[in-house]
């Protein structure tokens, strides 16, 4: 059985829809690429799947023993958290919420915060306040973060916003093995083509028209071959 | 200087004195707890807000002829807190536009209710004691003392049991619903921790400069620490530490306790920007 499946999902914020009887499935080891039109409304689609916000229509169904909670999640930054005084294991730590029992971090918690950070290479920066990072290094404290919470599954919304070439090149070879390696599903927002066409496995395109299948089938589809001739940019 | 201690001493003897530095050190010490989280979460101004509620609620009592305020204020106080967030969220009116709306309204419906029904001959006096609470923090009552205590006591230790999940909360909303946070639940107990400390707190500074109370440790800690958790102890340390000498001041001096205290946080967040220059704070 797939880990989320998504069946008949309409979506949309304020009574507006944006998007109409969607269908796709997530299976375990996928690495699935969103990709579309700005305002198409990807971020929606990826909150409504985390159950940040209620589909106006359809089902959003988790099976293969994932639950909502075991889903590691790296949100766009907001405005708040890049003048947070927080040391990066604080926040890292704070991706243990889930499994969290009681009212504080237990011993394995902690081991599982350190893991995470070496995991990312950050360890040297473990003691350092978050908005002293580089945004490259932020981006790794978060998916470092978000790994804590993930079993099975991470979910990135534009992972490599606003980084320079090197930086993004290093970024989508962590996510890369993440999924490789460890065999974690990765389901993410992109705006640039040309890398989801180099990782994905799959490929969702959401706005006018709709596309969903492997990234073979995509690049010999009509949809696709027109959206990568563009570059991506037909936003 | 002796004498200075030789008229410390002598006020201390007096129990409305100690009664006065033991609920304002409390009060301090919760109002800086969630004074980081509120500055963070760009919410300074909730405070503010909610006090002129707690304003407009206390001239109602006092109208009402209630012999204990409190009751009414507290509860006056959380509904609208609850309201403010849960507007907030509502796209319409945006959450400084809410908070405006609320506190002008609720400040001028206590003017105008003290006015009508005068309770006593001097009216700008009351509005100025309850503005500036100039005197109240000196006139306790041991049963008023006791429930600040206990109030305090308890704002403080939810605020050290939740500790872990308003910082994640702060931090980032939509990764700690995704990991299965309730979020609102937190924001509305965090709103309802607010109410309270405001109402604890307008005894010690008055409605108006309860804001003061709340943001200015917080934002004093800020200049030096970089850690949530050293940020959080160290706010809430430079809170009583600027809440005792300003008690002390106020009684030696003479001067309103109220505005010595924030006096002392003003000079407090002066010496942390020099301190976080040479720590290497931002």
């Amino acid at each position: 059985m797939a880990l989320i499946t998504c069946a008949g999902l309409s979506l949309g914020y304020e009574g507006r829809e944006i998007i109409k009887d969607l269908n796709f499935t997530v299976s375990g080891g996928d690495y699935l690429c969103i990709v579309g039109e700005n305002g198409s409304g990807k971020t929606t689609l990826m909150k409504t799947v985390l159950g940040l916000i209620p589909p106006m229509a359809g089902s959003v169904v988790m099976g293969d023993g994932l639950k909502a909670g075991e889903i590691g999640y790296l949100p766009q930054q907001t405005q708040v958290q890049r003048d947070f005084p927080a040391s990066v294991r604080e926040i890292v730590l704070s991706g243990c919420q889930s499994r969290q029992k009681g009212f504080f971090y237990k011993a394995d918690d902690r081991a599982l915060a350190d893991r995470n950070i070496e995991r990312m290479g950050i360890k040297d920066l473990r003691d350092r306040c978050y908005r002293e990072l580089s945004g490259g290094q932020q981006q790794r404290v978060l998916l470092a973060r978000a790994l804590c919470a993930a079993g099975k599954m991470i979910v990135l919304d534009e992972p490599v916003a606003g980084l320079d070439p090197r930086v993004t090149a290093e970024m989508y070879r962590l996510i890369e093995d993440l999924n490789k390696k460890d065999g974690i599903t990765v389901m993410m927002i992109s705006h640039d083509i040309g890398a989801a066409l180099r990782y994905a496995s799959h490929i969702l395109h959401i706005g006018r028209r709709v596309f969903f299948g492997t990234k073979e089938d995509y690049m010999s589809s009509v949809i696709g071959r027109e959206f990568i001739s563009q570059g991506g940019e037909d936003r | 200087m002796s004498a200075v201690f030789a008229k410390l001493a002598l006020y201390l003897t007096y129990p409305f004195v100690r009664y006065a530095l033991i609920v304002g050190v409390l009060i301090a010490l919760c109002s800086s707890l969630l004074g980081v989280t509120l500055v963070l979460k760009r919410f300074s101004f909730i405070g503010d807000g909610l006090s002129h509620v707690a304003f407009g609620a206390m001239a109602a009592a006092s109208v009402l002829g209630l012999t204990s305020e409190m009751p009414l204020v507290l509860t006056v106080t959380v509904i609208c807190a609850v309201l403010i967030l849960r507007v907030g969220q509502n796209a319409k009116i945006k959450g400084d536009a809410s908070i405006a709306m609320i506190s002008v309204g609720a400040l001028a419906l206590g003017y105008m209710l003290m006015n009508i029904f005068p309770t006593s001959g001097n009216v700008s006096g009351d509005v100025c004691t309850t503005l500036f609470g100039s005197t109240s923090i000196l006139t306790l009552t041991p049963k008023k003392v006791r429930l600040c205590v206990v109030l305090s006591l308890t704002v403080t230790a939810v605020f050290i049991l939740f500790y872990n999940r308003i910082f994640a909360v702060t931090f980032d909303e939509g990764f700690a619903t995704a990991s299965g946070t309730n979020v609102k639940m937190y924001n509305l107990m965090i709103a309802v921790i607010i109410a309270v400390i405001i109402v604890l707190a307008m005894n010690l500074v008055g409605s108006l400069l309860i804001s003061a109370l709340v943001i200015f440790p917080a934002v004093s800690a800020m200049r030096m620490f970089r850690s949530f958790k050293s940020v959080t102890i160290c706010s809430a340390v430079i809170s009583v530490v600027c809440a005792f000498l300003g008690i002390i001041v106020s009684i030696i001096e003479g001067t309103p306790v109220g505005s010595t205290i924030v006096m002392v946080n003003v000079a407090a967040f002066a010496a942390s920007c020099i301190a976080g220059r040479y720590l290497g704070g931002v």
